[in-house]
Order: structure tokens, then sequence, then C-alpha cells
């Protein structure tokens, strides 16, 4: 044993699980450090793709553009404004809910030794069922997106049209790429917990998946903003 | 063993910032209903032509947003309560972010200060 490392037990004497974790001095589980580190550099990764985006913004020569209708000149064509504000308000509220869902994933992990007397707590206690809760909304998500995607390419509007294409489809496709990844993620674990039941020394694995999947929602708060209700 | 004995204080009371009082069942749907509270507002100030052209719209537009984003940091990712390391690794980055974005935004003209330097 080194200088740097406790024996697991210690650190994770307050109830926190250690499911092979190593802690630090600070008695700090490597596994958080590290996705907190992680999640700070996706801050920045985001930020350079949002600037793009806002820099960008306005300075199409040719439409479709986001919030104004577009005449094309040469077929006089007339191209409404592209931004679908009530099928991505859905969205926006269906991520929302699957960041409470996996807060009540993480707290059922944690507290799955606890009695369950009363049908409230069964359900409250069921990992199993707020893990499913936040994998279809994440499907849900994808699958807006998807639709809004494909509406856009119908339309005439292509990651090649114009500087708003460009930009809208990169960062709204990365943000996308990562709920891919976030639901993949906790499909992982559903099916861990069907395996063998997720335990309370499980929780810090959950509450890493937890962390990543609420950053990627608080990254779609700030899109939603800027992105769709700012003209 | 001396030294996993040396640690195993510090490392308890870390361990106890690092996430004893996690909020239960009743925060976390108060937090969800003001989410979704603050979701409807946003939209709802879109279509109302008379908030959307005034000059409070984007301001207030973007501290809706940034209050989501506070509560869903503070209350879901627990940062409220957990370690402070954890709080640095995040808002650290995030400050360098937000102030790449709002450099970029001036050096692009999107934004810019009235010096009053005139005459």
């Amino acid at each position: 044993m080194t200088a740097t490392t406790l024996p697991a037990p210690d650190a994770a004497a307050d109830g926190h699980g250690h499911g092979g974790g190593h802690y630090t001095t600070l008695g700090l589980d490597n596994r958080k450090i590290a996705i907190w580190t992680f999640i700070g550099s996706e801050c920045m990764l985001f930020a350079s793709l949002i600037s793009t985006y806002l820099i960008y913004k306005g300075r199409s020569i040719k439409g479709p553009f986001p919030h104004e209708p577009w005449t094309e000149p040469v077929t006089g064509k007339v191209f409404p404004a592209i931004l679908d504000i009530p099928v991505t308000s859905a969205s926006t509220f269906v991520l929302l809910m699957s960041s409470f869902a996996m807060v009540l994933a993480l707290a059922a992990v944690q507290n799955k030794q606890l009695p369950k007397h009363t049908l409230g707590d069964k359900i409250l206690g069921s990992s199993k069922l707020w893990l499913w809760v936040t994998c279809l909304m994440g499907v849900m998500f994808l699958g807006f997106q998807a639709f809004e995607f494909t509406a856009f390419i119908r339309e005439g509007l292509t990651i090649r049209t114009n500087l708003f294409g460009s930009s809208f489809f990169t960062l709204t496709g990365f943000h996308g790429a990562h709920v891919a990844v976030g639901v993949c993620w906790l499909f992982s674990l559903l099916a861990i917990d069907y395996k063998r039941g997720l335990q309370p020394s499980d929780a810090t694995n959950v509450d890493i998946a937890a962390l990543y999947w609420h950053f990627v929602d608080v990254i779609w708060i700030v899109i939603f903003t800027l992105v769709y209700l700012i003209k | 063993m001396a030294t996993d004995t040396a640690h195993s204080a510090p490392a308890a009371a870390a361990a106890h910032d690092d996430g004893h009082e996690h909020p239960g069942w009743s925060t976390y749907w108060k937090i969800a209903v003001i989410l979704f509270v603050l979701t409807a507002v946003e939209v709802s100030a879109f279509y109302i032509p008379a908030w959307e052209t005034s000059w409070v719209y984007v301001p207030s537009m973007l501290t809706l947003s940034s209050i989501k984003f506070v509560l869903v940091v503070m209350y879901y990712m627990h940062l409220k309560y957990d370690h402070k390391l954890f709080r640095s690794l995040f808002t650290g980055p995030l400050i360098v972010a937000a102030l790449t974005l709002i450099g970029l935004l001036f050096l692009f003209s999107k934004l810019s200060i009235r010096l009053g330097l005139v005459g």
C-alpha cells in the first residue's frame, strides 16, 4: 500500500461506495476527481462550439435562417424560419426530467439497504425503474433530435448549406453524440442492475454516470437558450 | 501501515465533506418543479411579442438559463454538498470557458463596450 492510497473501507466509511476505486490522501475517490476534471474540459469544448455558433450567427449569406424566413433569389422559393421551438421545448422538458429521474436512480442505489415499507418507498427505492425512465427519456431526446435534423435536411438545411447550418449541426450534433454515449452508459448500468443488482458499494459508479448525464443536461440548458430562444 | 493510520483521520474528514448531506426526494422534486416552471416561462416569453421585442428579453433569458444551470449543478450534481476540490475542478474551467467565450464575442464584434472616448 502506498502513501497516496487508502484502503477503500476507511474512505468508504461514510457510506460512499468503493467498488474498486482508489482514494487520494484527501479521502476523495480518484474516479470522481477524474470525472470532474473531464467535465471541466468538456466545458471548454462546448464553450468553443457555442462561441463558434454565436460568432457565425447572422453572417450566413444565404438561407434557410434560424428565426427569419428567406426567399431564394433565383427560384423565388420561400423558406420559413427553420427552428421548431415547440418540438425543441418538448425535448428540453424531457431532458430536464431525465435528470430528475437520474438523481432518483442514484438515491435508490445509495439507499438500497433501507427497509421499504410503503408502495411509495418501493417505487422511490427501485433503481431499475429510475434507470429505465432516464434511459427512455434519453432515447426520446435523441428521437426528437433525429426528427429535427431530418426535418431540416428536408427543408434544405444541411451542414454544408451555410454558416448557420455548419455551426448549428456541429454544436447540436456534438451534444447529441454526448447524449448517445450517456444512454449507452446508462443501459450498461441497467444491465448490471439486472445481472447482479446495483448495491450501495456501486454508488460511486452510478454517481459518475449521473454526473455525466447532468452535465449533458446543463449544456442543453445553455444551448436551448442561446440557439433556440434568443434571436 | 503507519502511513494508512496517518491518512485515516483526514480521509474520514474529507470523506464527510465528500457527500454525507446529499439532499433527498423532497428537495429533488422541488428542484424538478422549479426547472419545469422556469423552462415554461422561457418558452412563453418567446411567444409574448411585448417581452420578446423588449430590451429585457435577452437578459431575462440569460438569467433564467443561469438559474437552471446553477440549480442542476448545485443540487443534482451535488456540488453544493461535495468536497470543495470538485467545485474548483468544475468552476475553474467553467470560468476560463466563459471568459474565452466573452473574449471571442468581443474579438469578433458581437459584443462591444461604449467607452465614451469622444472628442
